[in-house]
């Protein structure tokens, strides 16, 4: 049982290491993705702060639409993250890990964490942008490491989503126009630059069964300095592991399907 | 060439005593596609078995069953003494398989993608850097371990992956069509390297190809397949004679597979092996 667990644990860090060497190899990459923040934060942003349309309580729009942006582009790629599995399917690196001892679940999880990484690197891009333009910025060790925790988490939960579809579409075709699909209603149907509160009630409903709801709720509590989640920091922490850890074993039943 | 082959043979006797794969009317269905149907084999310790056959003859699938990638849809089969379908974990732990798309990971270098594997087979940390030096200067890829793959030919590229699926000393080493796309000298050599692994480790190995010389020089017993049956099975020796005084295996093949130009294969297939080919340019 001891073993087991350790085993897992180990599969689990060697995948995730596969990715981290691809991103060491492919410094760039990452780089490219920090355009589409900046749009948002220094565009939609600085206009929308400038009208004063959306009620959000103390805090400046900028700082209330940070967090948002930081979950925003943390879904952005996770959600597209299940094409490198059709990806490595194409190229039959995915053979020939399902045909090693390596638990599925622990294959799936792996995945999952190599998201992290990449959203670890948006974190790290976003609070650049954010100090760019003044955010009041909660610098305390603790809502950090919260927030980075938060990314992880988030990450892994969309990823783990994304690889759902890319078990059931299996072509990349059609895994681009259901990605598409899903990132707008994601985006919008959450508070992630508007509260819920303003919102009808029919999509009140849809947000608060949203996981990014609850993902940029703990994200607006740590981030910034007067920011208060509504559910509870713990609780959305909460649901976040509970939602990653469901989808994880789906995802494992699925993988194989895949080939 | 051929007086070659026939003290290859005399070299390598064939132990009958013990098989170490068996199947039993294997069978696989895709809706209405019979594209294994009732395949049973036996395979001894230390052979050199050869899954022969046209695109679309089946050979894929039976591998991907005997690898626990696919379930099969009836039959049975069982590798090490083990199920694939009830110890799939305990089969998964005694196999290396290569598939026939290229899958070492261009984006690492030789020395990562062998690591990564190493570790995933649980080599111990003492032995694992031993372990990857050796399968490197095995497949005569030491000089180049820390070039990144995509820089790589596409004949180093299938060393690599062979040397990946060696790592954990498998009992059963699965190569499906391992040199096509390949040109002749990268051909030689990649078929020099699997002939010194079976002698200088013992692993029994299950290859497919549609290359009769390929089955030709390197298999010790070859299965004929087409549309999902075995059409013939015997050393290339029994088949050759079995046809006629002369016969080459491409005569074997044709009189076996009914072999007609464009009956079998599909977009998808062609569509991948191009790719392969065109990777390995």
């Amino acid at each position: 049982m001891l073993t087991a667990a350790f085993n897992f644990t180990t599969d689990t860090v060697t995948i995730a290491e596969l990715e981290a060497r691809k991103l060491h190899h492919d410094f760039t990459e990452l780089l490219t993705r920090a355009v589409q923040p900046a749009l948002w934060l220094l565009i939609f942003g600085e206009v929308l702060a400038q009208i004063r349309a959306i009620p959000t309580g103390q805090l400046s729009y900028l700082d209330f639409m940070t967090p948002g942006i930081l979950a925003q582009s943390v879904l952005f790629i996770a959600i597209f993250y299940g094409i490198a599995v059709i990806w490595e399917r194409d190229l039959g690196i995915l053979h020939k890990m399902l045909a090693s001892p390596a638990p599925r679940s622990a294959l799936v999880l792996g995945k999952a964490l190599s998201a992290s990484e990449r959203g670890l690197s948006q974190a790290v891009i976003i609070y650049g942008l954010a100090v760019l333009i003044g955010v009041h910025i909660n610098w305390s060790p603790v809502s950090v490491l919260g927030v980075l925790l938060v990314v992880i988490l988030g990450s892994a939960l969309f990823s783990t989503f994304s690889l759902i579809i890319a078990c059931l579409v299996r072509t990349r075709e059609r895994f681009m126009g259901v990605g598409q699909l899903l990132t707008m209603p994601l985006f919008f149907a959450s508070n992630a630059i508007y509260p819920i509160s303003i919102m009808p009630v029919w999509l009140q409903a849809i947000s608060r069964g949203n996981p990014l709801t609850y993902e940029v709720d703990a994200l607006r509590s740590l981030m910034v300095i007067g920011g208060v989640s509504v559910y509870g920091t713990v609780v959305d922490i909460a649901a976040l592991i509970v939602s990653t850890a469901i989808l994880v074993l789906i995802a494992a039943r699925l993988y194989p399907r895949v080939i | 060439m051929m007086s070659r082959v026939q003290t290859d043979l005399v070299n390598v006797p064939r132990v009958e005593a013990k098989s170490i794969l068996e199947t039993k009317s294997l069978t696989r269905r895709f809706r209405t596609l019979v594209a294994v149907d009732q395949v049973s084999i036996s395979i001894s310790q230390g052979e050199m078995f050869g899954l022969v056959g046209p695109n679309g003859a089946g050979k894929t699938t039976v591998i991907k069953m005997l690898t626990t990638l696919l379930a099969p849809s009836s039959g049975d089969a069982w590798v090490a003494g083990y199920d694939v379908v009830h110890h799939a974990a305990q089969v998964r732990r005694v196999i290396g398989y290569v598939p026939q798309l290229l899958s070492a990971d261009g984006s690492l270098t030789a020395y990562e993608n062998l690591l990564i594997f190493a570790k995933l087979y649980h080599i111990p940390r003492r032995e694992r850097e031993r372990r990857i030096h050796d399968a490197l200067s095995f497949m005569g890829l030491d000089e180049v371990s820390d070039k990144m793959v995509r820089e790589y030919s596409g004949g180093m590229i299938r060393r690599l992956e062979i040397a990946e699926s060696m790592l954990h000393r498998p009992r059963v080493l699965f190569l499906d069509e391992p040199t096509v796309g390949l040109d002749p000298i990268a051909r030689k050599a990649v078929w020099d390297h699997i002939q010194r692994l079976r002698s200088d480790f013992g692993t029994t190995i299950l290859l497919t190809t549609h290359y009769m010389e390929e089955a030709d020089e390197l298999c010790d017993r070859v299965a004929i397949m087409h549309l999902g049956k075995i059409a013939a099975i015997g050393t290339p020796s029994e088949l050759k004679a079995s046809v006629g005084e002369g016969a080459t295996l491409d005569d074997v093949f044709v009189h076996y597979s009914g072999y007609e130009v464009d009956s079998v294969g599909n977009f998808r297939e062609v569509s991948r092996t191009r790719r392969v080919a065109r990777r390995l340019g």
